[in-house]
């Protein structure tokens, strides 16, 4: 919390920027519509490496859209978005998630990792190769060979905040704050990941460059579209 | 003759009969229709009537099954866990009969006889007639049944006792059918039925005491127990009193969510989205007629023009910074809006009735009036908790209440304090 309240400090400077002259007519577009968004989920020139607000721009539609629904019906918490999805419909979210998918991102600059050479080898194994022993697939099996996600649900892992990178683990850890649905492939793949892991790659992660792109559905092997099924077929919930 | 009297007979006989059977099964056929037909008709009216009363809203938890309850309603006497209500025999009411339904919708009593929590609003459908009661039972009856067993209500002593609950009914509940003013047009009567029964505005829009009972049935406004929001007074031209709107103005906020004056926020959105917005056209006319009825005039004798002292005037110059350099934008220089795409401030009754908690709660939290039919792809504010410091908010929401003619009193970071908190 405290960690929280420093950061939203950090940003009120960051954020406060000059307005621009009035204009008379409203234009009639999303950018205009998701305006109260882009107060947090700005481009990444704006944010603080350390920020805690994603980047969401280019993310996979799918996955986007899916996170809404989630803030919405209370299987992902966080207050701010809740009240502000509260009254949006699944087809006007739907919009908003192809509209933010379609953007194009300005990635922050990796920052280099303090990591051992040991944790370094050991985070990369678990990157791309996992461990079958624990029935934990290589990271790079689901989140595409380039760690840039897989269409049209499967989201990135490049460009991310090292903070906002913990705080999900957590949530999917200890299982007391709810992030999407359950039973869910990644909460469980979280699980079974160690602590030291965990810490090793919310740090390994942030120090890649972002290139390459979102790879096609087809990537995806169909044991492990199976393992991620409710996520992946979108089931309509009902409000 | 009698033998072409007994063929006569005989034919007459023999004609009846072939009459009768070759009508017969087309008329059983028709005749089962039409009481099919009045089955399924019933059953469609039951699910208007149901969006009326939003029973979903409060039966259904957030991203759950539909009528399957578990949703927590909290207030000052504890914690309320909506019921299942869909047809399953072990967790819902599968077992209820039309009786058992009209004994808890019109006078608050469970099929077992416990009396029933005024958080169900049954002190408003109480106004609802039999054979509307009767067709939103066959249209719960008609629902898939879930099987969901919800927790227990988390009641605070001394409110768990029903005879306290039984001196509470004798004190606050008035039982009846809502009954006609033949005086009125049949209009502002089903809007009055719809406003006081179904629709439970007061259940809202009504001052509490401390025992949650209304303090009148004026919906002369209050602050929502439980909740962190006030319900203005439906009646005062200073809230949310619509006696100079036209009917067209009433109708398409309460249809759509936003008109030109004003927009709905917070639990009024959802209100708005989860049930007024499925209303027939018929019915928010009437709705509309009804309210405007009750709405007093405005008092016509000009305000004195007032002095600020120069502290105050310092004060509020803070505060139009802040709106220069954040509000701007969207509300416009003299606060004058864009009408049906971002509200005005100047003359907006939201941001100068006497409770400044709405005003200060829209600045930190933001918010987007309801998708609906009529507005699907509403704009939004966002929220500044995170981006503005509690004293700046303060000198705004100062600001807006004080300029462009407006009219209110200050708001201190102390008031901004107290206004957070959300259900989510
Ligand atoms: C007050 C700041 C704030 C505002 C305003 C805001 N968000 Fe967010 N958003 C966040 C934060 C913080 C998270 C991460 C929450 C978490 O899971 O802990 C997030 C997460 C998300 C995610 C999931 C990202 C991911 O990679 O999983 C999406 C999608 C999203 N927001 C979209 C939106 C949209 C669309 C809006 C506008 C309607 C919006 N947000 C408004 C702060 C904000
Ligand atoms: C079986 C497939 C699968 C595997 C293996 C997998 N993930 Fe995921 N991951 C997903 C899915 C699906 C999501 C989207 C979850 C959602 O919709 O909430 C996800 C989401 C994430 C996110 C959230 C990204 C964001 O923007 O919020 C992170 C971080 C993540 N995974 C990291 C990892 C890491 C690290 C590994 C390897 C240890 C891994 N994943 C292995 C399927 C997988
Ligand atoms: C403001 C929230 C709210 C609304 C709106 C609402 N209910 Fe309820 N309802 C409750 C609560 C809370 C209870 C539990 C009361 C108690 O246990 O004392 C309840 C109880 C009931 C019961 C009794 C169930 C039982 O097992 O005893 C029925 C039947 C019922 N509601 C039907 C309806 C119908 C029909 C509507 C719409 C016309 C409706 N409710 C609208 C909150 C609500
Ligand atoms: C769940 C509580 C709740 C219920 C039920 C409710 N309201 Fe409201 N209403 C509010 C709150 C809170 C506000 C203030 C927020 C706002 O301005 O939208 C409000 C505002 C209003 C406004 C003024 C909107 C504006 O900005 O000028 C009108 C008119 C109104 N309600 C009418 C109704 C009618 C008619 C009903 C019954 C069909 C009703 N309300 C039921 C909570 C409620
Ligand atoms: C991006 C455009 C935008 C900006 C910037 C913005 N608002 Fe808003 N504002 C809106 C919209 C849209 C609503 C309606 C929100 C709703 O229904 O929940 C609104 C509602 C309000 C309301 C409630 C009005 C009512 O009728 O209930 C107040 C008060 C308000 N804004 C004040 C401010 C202040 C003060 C600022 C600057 C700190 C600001 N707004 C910045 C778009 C904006």
């Amino acid at each position: 919390m405290k960690f929280f309240a420093f950061i939203l400090l950090a940003m009120i400077s960051a954020l406060v920027s000059a307005a621009e002259p009035a204009s008379s007519a409203i234009s009639d577009t999303l950018e205009e519509r998701v305006k109260p968004c882009i107060i947090c989920h700005r481009d990444a020139d704006l944010i603080d490496r350390d920020a805690y607000f994603p980047r969401i721009a280019g993310k996979p539609a799918g996955y986007l859209y899916n996170q809404l629904r989630n803030f919405r019906d209370g299987r992902r918490y966080y207050q701010p978005m809740a009240i502000l999805l509260e009254n949006m419909s699944d087809e006007y979210m739907r919009e908003i998630a192809d509209y933010f998918a379609s953007l194009p991102y300005v990635y922050p600059q990796p920052v280099v990792p303090a990591l051992s050479p040991a944790e370094t080898k050991s985070v990369e194994t678990l990157m791309y190769s996992g461990d079958p022993e624990r029935d934990l697939p290589a990271c790079s099996a689901c989140h595409g060979e380039k760690l840039m996600g897989v269409q049209p649900a499967i989201p990135g892992l490049l460009g991310l905040p090292h903070a906002y990178l913990a705080a999900q683990f957590g949530g999917w850890r200890n299982g007391g704050i709810m992030r999407g649905q359950t039973p869910d492939c990644m909460s469980e793949i979280a699980k079974k990941l160690t602590q030291e892991e965990v810490n090793a790659l919310v740090q390994w992660l942030p120090g890649l460059p972002v290139s390459g792109q979102l790879a096609g559905a087809d990537a995806l092997a169909p044991e492990l579209a199976q393992r991620c099924r409710t996520i992946l077929s979108g089931k309509e919930m009902a409000r | 003759m009698r033998n072409s009297s007994g063929a006569g007979l005989m034919s007459k006989w023999l004609i009846i009969v072939c009459v009768a059977g070759g009508l017969l099964s087309p008329m059983q056929t028709a005749l089962a229709q039409a009481l099919a037909d009045s089955d399924a008709e019933q059953i469609q009216r039951g699910e208007y009537l149901a969006r009326a009363g939003n029973c979903m809203g409060c039966h259904t938890t957030r991203g759950g099954e539909p009528y399957a309850g578990g949703r927590k309603l909290n207030t000052p006497f504890g914690q309320f866990v909506t019921p299942n209500i869909t047809p399953d025999n072990e967790t819902g009411i599968g077992r209820w009969n039309s009786e058992d339904f009209w004994q808890a919708l019109h006078y608050g009593k469970s099929k077992d006889g416990r009396y029933l929590y005024p958080a169900f609003p049954y002190t408003e459908y109480t106004k609802v007639t039999r054979p509307d009661a009767d067709a939103i039972f066959a249209y719960l009856r008609s629902l898939p049944p879930v099987v969901q067993a919800n927790p227990p209500h988390k009641i605070n002593s001394p409110y768990d006792n029903q005879a306290l609950l039984f001196l509470w009914r004798t004190r606050y509940f008035n039982e009846g059918v809502y009954q006609p003013d033949k005086s009125k047009s049949d209009e502002w009567n089903r809007g009055n039925y719809l406003v006081q029964g179904l629709g439970h505005c007061n259940a809202c829009h009504t001052p509490r005491n401390v025992w949650g009972g209304s303090r009148d049935d004026k919906m002369s406004g209050g602050k929502i127990m439980g909740t962190y929001w006030y319900a203005p007074s439906l009646v005062s031209p200073l809230e949310a009193g619509v006696s100079e709107w036209s009917i067209e103005d009433i109708a398409k906020l309460l249809s759509t969510g936003i008109n030109g004056h004003a927009v709905t926020s917070g639990p009024m959105a959802t209100i708005v989205r989860q049930s007024l917005q499925y209303l027939s056209d018929y019915d928010i006319r009437s709705m509309a007629v009804y309210l405007q009825s009750l709405g007093e005039k405005r008092d016509s004798t000009p305000r004195k023009a007032r002095k600020m002292p120069e502290q105050v005037r310092q004060y509020i110059a803070l505060g139009q910074e802040v709106y220069e350099k954040h509000c701007q934008d969207c509300h416009g220089k003299s606060g004058e809006g864009v009408p049906g795409i971002y509200p005005p401030l100047a003359g907006n009754r939201s941001v100068t009735m006497i409770s400044p908690l709405n005003a200060i709660r829209s600045v930190l939290y933001g918010g987007y009036p309801p998708a609906t039919a009529g507005n699907p792809r509403p704009y939004g504010m966002p929220p500044y908790q995170h981006f503005i410091r509690d004293p700046e908010i303060a000198q705004v929401v100062s600001y807006i209440r004080n300029a462009w003619g407006n009219y209110g009193s200050l708001v201190s970071p102390e008031d901004v304090d107290n206004s957070r908190g959300s259900e989510f």
